[in-house]
């Protein structure tokens, strides 16, 4: 029957030679010739089927091959148009004057738009208000867009841009967020968690150490800049390929810019070179822009950013000012007292009211505060809106409290592991400071203590101390951090998500869901769940691209939820085709048998088993979709997932925002030259949390990549930005982020075994995306112990973030200043 | 512009013609600011090579060269294509990321990155895979063992924001085990011939852009001439700097002459009193002749940019570039070498002290350019090259210190201290140096020569560093210079400085 296509892999079928080299190769995964392993070696089968296997990177072939198609790779119509966007030279003012004649008339430029040509909504504020698409009168910040030039090529449009005359009352900028909140320039209000008597504590606490830190921003880098690509459709639409984190807030952005529906304008995201957290909100505009010319013109229309515009333009991890008030005992351990949280929002409010909640959620990182408020503010600045990045608040709320342990530790005169583990959460002392239990408290004590045994941390004190002793300018650093880091979107809507599949009728399966791959390996694991749900290998099940056509209003890729929601919603949808073929399968087959015994049956190897034993009865899976599609059955599915559980009230600052908790812990050690500040990471030790790992090879990347990231904030990456207001460090060249010789030497990485997630996640496993961000926090700490040895470990140094060479170099002369004068260097008492 | 693939053998001045991933290709009206990377992306459609920057600092658009070599072979090296000149590619053959497999099947570079799961996001990967596969190909015709240092150099000038490089280290390292694969063009015994043959054929050409000039001499009277007619042409030999000029501040690059290959320039010629470098000798060809005789100069070049860009940089540009950070111009300072400069009106020589004039203004008539350098030989002469930057591998000094002297009798003399970083040009500090000079190497010296420091130097505060630590910094490595000193007599085995920035 031509109707259906002929099965490959017939019972009879001669032995595919080249897929068992295939399967040879894939045994080889991780692994190299010689003398056991290197950095890591993955864990293979951990008996859970498909699901837990290290498959490659669903593109990695495409990857190494060049043939993965990122936005500007995408081909467009020759008469497409490209875009370059006009952007203010100046932090805070007034535009008085914009004239583009000279623009118009510049050689190859098709069309030039402003705020006055926007069709629909002007304001394209994810969340808040706030976020202009082009500047009407008021300019927030050096490199707000003004106006877009479409041109037949993009150096065409950026040359025109430069034509442009700008005029702008200028008024002084405000950089600087402290200032900012003690005027109360807020993008949102102060949010206050509390619990007990804090006031109390700190009055009768034994000891009180107080102190204060700026931990310095971050730019995503992400290698590929914002890039969309807009095609107009015949009808009063548009089609969208964005480098994209969040293809439904751009399908609605771009619907309410054009003011037509949603279902006129579908966005379609293959995969980013690149996201983590900043192209959640922030590649929104580009589209609108593009798409608004795209309707205006007929043409495709193309965006992408040059570096240093896009460094300019687009929002960075918040910098934050933290102080600390706290109360402790003679063991260190705290009793309570008072933290506030300064995040530097920007301009706008963006995501930030999120993003310094988180920061509050993680003032207490894996210790318990005792009787503590927690204030969070929102300081307005005349810079990019900071938005989303990788922790989305969360790293720098736990820096306050690593530097309490460790300017603790020096004041009680103990180990700051000895510190840190008094404090960890424990029995008895297992409730947060917004109200959620902590779970799983021998997981996190276990994690500690195993790392601590593995990496030989006290031997290591003990032959640091004695280098230290011994050696007049190198010192080394020691450090052990904890994460715990809670896992659920704190907007609660966002906990959900949907997923489509299909099966064909030669047995092959596509699954789209609302989650994006940015590199992170989320289609890898979704199409690793539904090939476990259908017993199908995975080279049978394909994702396309995430479309918002196919699964409609979806979360963004963010919250490290991309697997635990679109991973369940994926199995929804192929449980439910599964038990939907069974059901026939039960009645079709063996029919004048009585059919088959549903109970007994099950996909297995591309194979529906019907009993046990030598009298199973076995139909290959590629039959029984087709017997299935002739039987008139349903061969598609859509799935749905909402998260249990989770709720936090913001009057009363507590619930349980967080569905779990991830952890883990690391050891840096560190080699600083204390006479130049530079200093190297020798050595690092990491045991990781993720319950039952999906895919321990996608997860392993996802520490080391996110572990080296968190370093590179910490250390090396600089934002910085002039008196006016203009960011200098706007690319490569001046902003520094790991290099291939920034890898520890010695980099021993592996995730914990023996622990299921006790939540019911996607088979028991657990986010991976941004916990391990936070582990880089040792790094900090192990520069400030080998610091603190200038002192014989009496003072505990300031050092802000990043901690680039000169703010070492100077934190040591600082420390050699103060013991030549017998004054005290530190100030955080 | 037009794209053609052909194989007829006539040459056309205004067309760049070259091979690519073993097929000849024949560009014409190339504007001459077109980079490799645009006619890639542009013309010739292909994609693979991705753009990250267009500063040549992240690697993501990073291709292989081929030039023929003198036993008939293809010598490979990479280079980021968004700051290469298109016409750079005439009479070469560019490898790119869509060249390596044969079929389906990977090359050795790809498996490798495959199967050690060194690709996330992807968009690194092919700068990546391009840089291991020259290193492939650097071990297939001179194997050595992959070194931290080796690895470090190969592929510290790839950023990936993704993995965290741990993988790609394996990945590395595994490449040897995997089949060994090689695109059918490497199977083809004639092409380096070809290759060749076009080379030189080209060469004969020297005219290729329109419109405007892209002018590529092969002699130095050429080069003279051509000065003569268009003083105002801008030179460009690595492009390393000049292409961000168009990337970067979309300056218009129309009227352009090509020195990299006048071969005059690119000459390295031992005398008994040291060495003349022609000015278009790029680092990588360098290194060498520095390893051997400057080692502190040689291990510079370890942190100085990246693989990428020492493939193409010449010490000529940097010095003609007259930056105030570039790392160079104090090293040749320290060594008190001298520049032979040229053109039209003659060839003239000159300390190097009396070449950079201010902010970068130096000596260099309009109508002049850089022939050669000349290091100095000296047998008792120490010198100790300290960069201190952000990032160890591929960044530009805060502040860099270079340090000459011989010791006679025990004590110091001829003596020169010079910094890059601390003023408005590369400059040696005179007063710091008699403070110094006839001393022996002790506490009350440097404590004079480091107020003296204090005292003639105020350097800015920029991205790179505030005024106050570049202050500290640079009177800190006088005082590591002491102590390193120091410990020769008596070593107690301590280290003063980390050996993976500074020796």
């Amino acid at each position: 029957m031509r109707t259906l296509t002929k099965l490959p892999g017939s019972p009879n079928a001669e032995a595919d030679v080249a897929s068992e080299s295939a399967h040879a190769r894939k045994a080889q995964v991780g692994r190299n010739k010689g003398d056991g392993p290197l950095a890591r070696d993955v864990t293979h089968d951990q008996g859970q089927g498909n699901a837990s296997h290290s498959r490659q990177h669903e593109s990695a072939i495409k990857h190494v091959t060049g043939r993965a198609a990122y936005i500007d790779d995408m081909p467009a119509p020759a008469d497409a148009l490209h875009v370059a966007l006009g952007w203010s030279p100046v932090a805070h003012g007034r535009l008085t004057r914009l004239e583009l004649e000279r623009v118009k008339a510049s050689p190859g430029v098709v069309d030039v738009i402003t705020f006055v040509d926007i069709p629909g909504h002007t304001d394209v504020g994810p969340i808040f208000p706030g976020d202009p698409l082009f500047v009407d009168d008021a300019i927030s910040y050096l490199g707000q867009c003004l106006f877009a030039v479409a041109a037949d090529s993009h150096k065409a449009a950026r040359f025109a841009v430069t034509q442009a005359g700008i005029e702008i009352d200028e008024r002084p900028a405000s950089l600087d967020p402290v200032a900012a909140a003690e005027r109360e320039e807020f993008v949102r209000p102060t949010h206050v968690q509390e619990s007990g008597d804090w006031q109390q504590v700190l009055e009768g606490a034994p000891h009180v150490l107080a102190g204060e830190q700026f931990v310095g921003g971050q730019e995503h880098f992400y290698l590929e800049g914002q890039a969309c690509l807009v095609a107009p459709t015949e009808d009063e639409g548009v089609i969208v390929y964005t480098s994209n984190q969040h293809p439904s807030e751009t399908q609605k952005l771009v619907a309410e810019v054009l003011d037509i529906p949603f279902h006129a304008v579908t966005v379609e995201t293959r995969r980013m070179g690149g996201g983590f957290g900043g192209k959640e909100t922030q590649a929104s505009p580009w589209a609108c822009i593009a798409a608004i010319i795209a309707r205006r013109t007929g043409r495709t229309t193309r965006i992408r950013l040059p570096r240093a515009e896009d460094m300019r333009a687009t929002g960075k991890r918040h910098p934050f000012h933290n102080r600390y008030r706290l109360g402790f005992d003679d063991q260190g351990v705290l009793l309570g007292g008072d933290i506030t949280v300064i995040g530097d929002c920007g301009y706008s409010p963006d995501l930030s009211e999120a993003i310094v909640d988180r920061a509050m959620f993680h003032a207490d990182n894996a210790y318990s505060l005792g009787q503590v408020r927690v204030t969070g503010q929102r300081a307005r600045t005349h810079t990019a809106s900071n938005t989303a990045f990788r922790g989305f608040g969360g790293p720098q709320g736990m820096m306050v409290i690593e530097a309490a342990m460790d300017d603790i530790a020096r004041q009680v005169g103990e180990d700051p592991l000895t510190v840190r583990k008094r404090n960890l959460y424990r029995a008895g002392r297992d409730i947060t400071h917004y109200g959620q239990r902590v779970e799983q408290l021998t997981l996190l004590h276990d994690i500690v203590s195993q790392l601590e045994e593995s990496s030989d941390y006290w031997a290591r004190r003990q032959a640091i101390r004695q280098y230290n002793a011994k050696s007049p300018i190198i010192k080394k650093g020691l450090a052990l951090t904890p994460v715990k880091f809670g896992i659920s979107f704190t907007a609660k809507h966002l906990n959900q998500a949907g997923a489509l599949l299909h099966v064909y009728t030669d047995g092959s399966v596509m699954i789209n869901h609302g989650g994006t791959e940015m590199g992170q390996g989320l289609h890898t694991k979704v199409c690793q769940v539904v090939a476990r749900e259908l017993g199908l290998d995975m080279d049978q099940v394909r994702i396309s691209a995430t479309r918002t056509d196919k699964v409609p209003n979806t979360s963004p890729t963010a919250a490290s939820s991309g697997a635990d929601l679109n991973g369940m919603a994926a199995k929804d949808a192929a449980s439910q085709l599964r038990e939907r073929l069974l059901d026939f399968a039960a009645t079709h087959f063996n029919a004048e048998q009585g059919g088959l015994d549903r109970e007994g049956l099950r996909l297995e190897n591309g194979t529906l088993i019907a009993g046990d034993g030598p009298d199973a009865k076995r139909i290959p899976w590629g039959e029984l979709v087709q017997a299935a599609y002739l039987g008139r059955i349903s061969l598609s599915a859509k799935g749905f997932y909402s998260t249990p559980l989770i709720h936090y009230d913001r009057e009363t600052a507590k619930g349980r925002p967080f569905y779990y908790y991830a952890h883990g812990a690391s050891v840096s050690e560190v080699s600083v030259d204390t006479l130049s500040g530079e200093y190297q990471v020798t050595r690092v030790d990491i045991l990781h949390d993720v319950g039952d790992s999906l895919n321990p090879a996608i997860d392993i990347g996802q520490v080391e990549g996110g572990f080296i990231q968190g370093m590179g904030w910490l250390t090396t990456e600089e934002l910085k930005w002039n008196e006016a207001g203009r960011l200098v460090s706007d690319g490569p060249a001046t902003y520094k982020i790991p290099a291939f010789g920034d890898l520890p030497e010695v980099f021993n990485v592996a995730l914990m075994q023996g622990h299921p997630n006790s939540q019911a996640s996607i088979y028991r496993s657990k986010a991976v995306g941004e916990p391990p961000f936070m582990l880089a926090i040792s790094v900090w700490s192990a520069l400030r112990d080998a610091l603190s040895s200038l002192t014989d470990y009496h003072k505990s140094p300031a050092l802000d973030t990043p901690a680039t060479p000169e703010r070492v170099l100077l934190a040591a002369e600082s420390l050699r200043q103060a013991a030549v004068h017998g004054t005290d260097a530190d100030d955080s008492e | 512009m037009s794209v053609a693939s052909s194989n007829n053998n006539v040459a056309d001045p205004a067309m760049i013609d070259f091979y690519l991933n073993g097929k000849r290709r024949q560009c014409a009206d190339i504007p001459p600011d077109c980079s490799m990377l645009e006619l890639l992306r542009g013309p010739l459609g292909h994609t693979g090579t991705k753009e990250g920057c267009a500063s040549g600092d992240c690697g993501a658009c990073t291709v292989a060269i081929g030039e023929p070599t003198a036993d008939g072979s293809l010598n490979y090296h990479t280079v980021n294509a968004c700051i290469t000149p298109a016409h750079q590619a005439q009479g070469a053959h560019l490898v790119t990321v869509e060249g390596l497999s044969r079929g389906d099947a990977l090359h050795p570079a790809q498996a490798a990155m495959v199967e050690c799961h060194a690709s996330q996001c992807g968009f690194c990967t092919p700068g990546i895979v391009m840089s291991l596969f020259v290193l492939h190909e650097t071990q297939r015709t001179r194997p050595a063992p992959f070194t931290q240092q080796r690895l470090e150099s190969a592929l510290g000038g790839n950023l990936c924001r993704c993995t965290g490089y741990r993988p790609i280290r394996d990945a590395a390292l595994q490449m040897a085990d995997q089949p060994d694969t090689h695109p059918t063009w490497a199977d083809d015994p004639s092409l380096p011939g070809a290759v060749a043959s076009l080379c030189r054929d080209v060469m004969g050409r020297t005219e290729g852009a329109s419109p405007g000039h892209y002018t590529i001499p092969r002699s130095l009277e050429a080069l003279r001439e051509l000065k003569r007619e268009r003083p105002e042409a801008r030179l460009v030999a690595g492009a390393t700097d000049l292409w961000l000029e168009t990337t970067q501040q979309l300056k218009p690059l129309d009227d352009l002459i090509d020195v990299s290959r006048v071969e005059e320039l690119n000459r390295v010629e031992a005398h008994p009193e040291g060495w003349w470098v022609g000015a278009a000798v790029t680092y990588s060809r360098l290194a060498p002749l520095l390893d051997a005789e400057f080692p502190a100069f040689g291990r510079l070049l370890h942190r100085f940019a990246s693989m990428q860009i020492r493939n193409r940089g010449t010490l000529g540009g940097n010095v003609a570039n007259a930056s105030p950070i570039g790392d160079c111009p104090p090293v040749l300072l320290a060594l008190d070498a001298r520049l032979l400069l040229d053109g039209p009106d003659g060839e003239r020589d000159m300390p190097i002290d009396a070449f950079f004039l201010d902010y970068k203004q130096t000596a260099l008539k309009a109508n002049e350019f850089i022939r050669g350098i000349f290091l100095p030989r000296s047998e008792a002469r120490q010198l100790k090259v300290w960069k201190l930057s952000k990032r160890r591998e591929d960044d530009i000094s805060a502040v860099l210190a270079a340090f000459a002297w011989r010791l006679e009798d025990g004590v110091m003399r001829d003596v020169r201290l010079a910094f890059g970083g601390m003023a408005a040009i590369p400059l040696r500090v005179p007063a710091a140096e008699a403070a110094l000079e006839g001393q022996k190497p002790d506490e009350a010296a440097f404590a004079e020569a480091k107020r003296a420091l204090r005292r003639e130097l105020s350097p800015m505060s920029d991205v790179r560093g505030s005024a106050e630590y570049r202050l500290v910094a640079a009177s800190n490595l006088l005082e590591r210079l002491r102590l390193s000193l120091d410990m020769i007599p008596t070593d107690n085995g301590m280290e003063v400085m980390l050996d993976a920035y500074a020796h």
